[in-house]
């Protein structure tokens, strides 16, 4: 592959002899960032499907003026969990396709080092494709969604999802159905995240008072630690042959 | 082939002892409820199922853990026998609940936590056979296995607590909901009767299904050493 692959590569294999966890983090991260950068198949296709979901909501709703107040944080919610499958099927299968997975396994560093490299490639892919699509959803409903508070709740939410995401990917696909697997592991258990953050985006959206945004917000970032931290206790188990 | 232990075949048949003393109970022996008539006789059967379903997956994440630190692929047979026989109980929970729920709520299913938490858990284990057909080593499904697992078992009661947290702060008014989650009646001694027994004797079934499924798994996984030896 190209060069800078190889050399990120080498930097993971560097970095971990050196014991510098952060370093093998983010030698992972740059790699995924150089190899979308290159082939951009994971974005374009993540982006274009979210377009094509709003597209869809909009027929399957009637999206006008009285109904648009009250659905577009599930709409969002609904385009990001969707679109965000497809990413994290794609950003999984390509280590394992080409044999990547067992090469970045053979590197002498912690094996959770690998989980949060992903994690943040993912994470940075959603949160791309989420800042593009916000405007254009502004755009095509009149509604400014360009408010700190709901992009907090965006970045939260997409936080608990790629982390659980992330795992059960790994999983699915080393599995023999793989591509149509993900979305049944993941989304009765992120119900929770989506659960609550269509419930404070609703709430930023409507201007309801703070305290009542706080709870799943609490709840929120209670969802993030607990999984990221499971996640990062048995990815070694996910990912060992 | 081994034969089945003595003790287990004495199980088998105290569970349908029990289940008949106990269908008893609930259909003659309990006194009819006053407000909802004979339609609550289900609820004895529905808390009895429900029980022993929860205490199936606790299990299962109890053993998840175990697994994945000692590997041994016993405890795997363990979660799969849970998680089986737990899927079928919930889902005949959910079944006698909706029986109940539609004269005593005038509808068959409403989104309230206790129903949606249902809902999402079977959905979970559901995911979870799906995972393991998927995957023919028996070593990384059982890993995979444990790891989803777990996962579920964590995710299902923070579903459950997200959803009664906003309940609480946006009340739903559930259209003529005049008994809420909890069935809203008080029960009297004969009642209590049945409903232990029932506590009880579902308790004894899950504890006999549970067992007739480990060995099972291990008597399939013994098959399939038999066939690698013969292959061999």
């Amino acid at each position: 592959m190209t060069e800078n692959i190889k050399r990120a590569t080498k930097e993971i294999v560097r970095s971990g002899r050196k014991g510098n966890f952060f370093k093998a983090v983010s030698a992972v991260v740059w790699k995924d960032l150089q190899a979308e950068f290159r082939s951009r198949e994971l974005f374009s296709a993540m982006l274009v499907f979210s377009l094509l979901i709003i597209l869809i909501f909009n027929f399957a709703l009637e999206l006008d003026i009285k109904t648009r107040q009250s659905v577009t944080a599930g709409v969002l919610w609904a385009t990001f969990a969707f679109a965000g499958t497809l990413g994290l099927n794609r950003s999984m299968a390509i280590e394992k396709d080409r044999g990547c997975l067992d090469g970045l396994l053979l590197a002498p560093v912690d094996r959770s080092a690998i989980y949060f490299g992903k994690v943040i490639s993912n994470l940075a892919f959603m949160l791309i494709v989420e800042i593009i699509v916000l405007p254009i959803y502004s755009v095509l409903y009149n509604i400014n969604l360009f408010q700190p508070g709901l992009l907090l709740v965006i970045l939260l939410g997409s936080i608990g999802y790629v982390g659980v995401g992330t795992l059960l990917a790994a999983m699915s696909v080393q599995t023999r159905t793989r591509d149509i697997l993900l979305p049944i592991l993941l989304f009765p258990v992120v119900i929770p995240v989506l659960l609550a953050a269509v419930k404070a985006s609703n709430g930023f959206l409507t201007g309801a008072e703070f305290s009542e945004i706080l709870l799943p917000i609490n709840l929120l970032i209670t969802y993030d630690i607990i999984f990221i931290a499971l996640a990062f206790m048995v990815f070694d188990s996910v990912v060992e042959e | 082939m081994q034969d089945k232990p003595i003790i287990l075949k004495v199980l088998d048949i105290v569970s349908i002892l029990l289940l008949g003393v106990s269908t008893y109970l609930a259909l003659v022996f309990a006194p009819t409820e006053l407000v909802m008539g004979a339609v609550q006789r289900v609820f004895y059967f529905h808390i009895g199922t429900a029980w022993t379903a929860l205490l199936g997956f606790l299990l299962a994440a109890v053993f998840s853990v175990i697994f994945l630190i000692s590997k041994d692929l016993k405890w795997d047979r363990y979660q799969v026998a849970a998680i089986e026989v737990s899927l079928v109980f919930f889902l005949i929970t959910i079944v006698l609940g909706s029986i109940w729920a539609r004269p005593a709520w005038n509808t068959w299913w409403t989104w309230d936590p206790r129903l949606t938490t249902a809902a999402v858990t079977e959905l979970i284990y559901i995911a979870y056979f799906m995972l393991r057909q998927g995957i023919d080593d028996p070593d990384r499904r059982a890993r995979f296995g444990a790891v989803y697992a777990l996962v579920g078992g964590l995710s299902a009661p923070i579903t459950f607590f997200a959803i009664r947290l906003f309940r609480t702060i946006h009340p739903v008014v559930i259209g003529g909901g005049n008994a809420d989650a909890q069935g809203a009646f008080a029960m009297t001694g004969d009642m209590k009767v049945a409903f232990f027994f029932a506590l009880f004797t579902f308790t004894v079934i899950f504890v006999d299904l549970f067992w007739n499924r480990i060995r099972l798994g291990d008597l399939q996984e013994k098959v399939e050493q038999l066939k690698l030896k013969v292959t061999l």
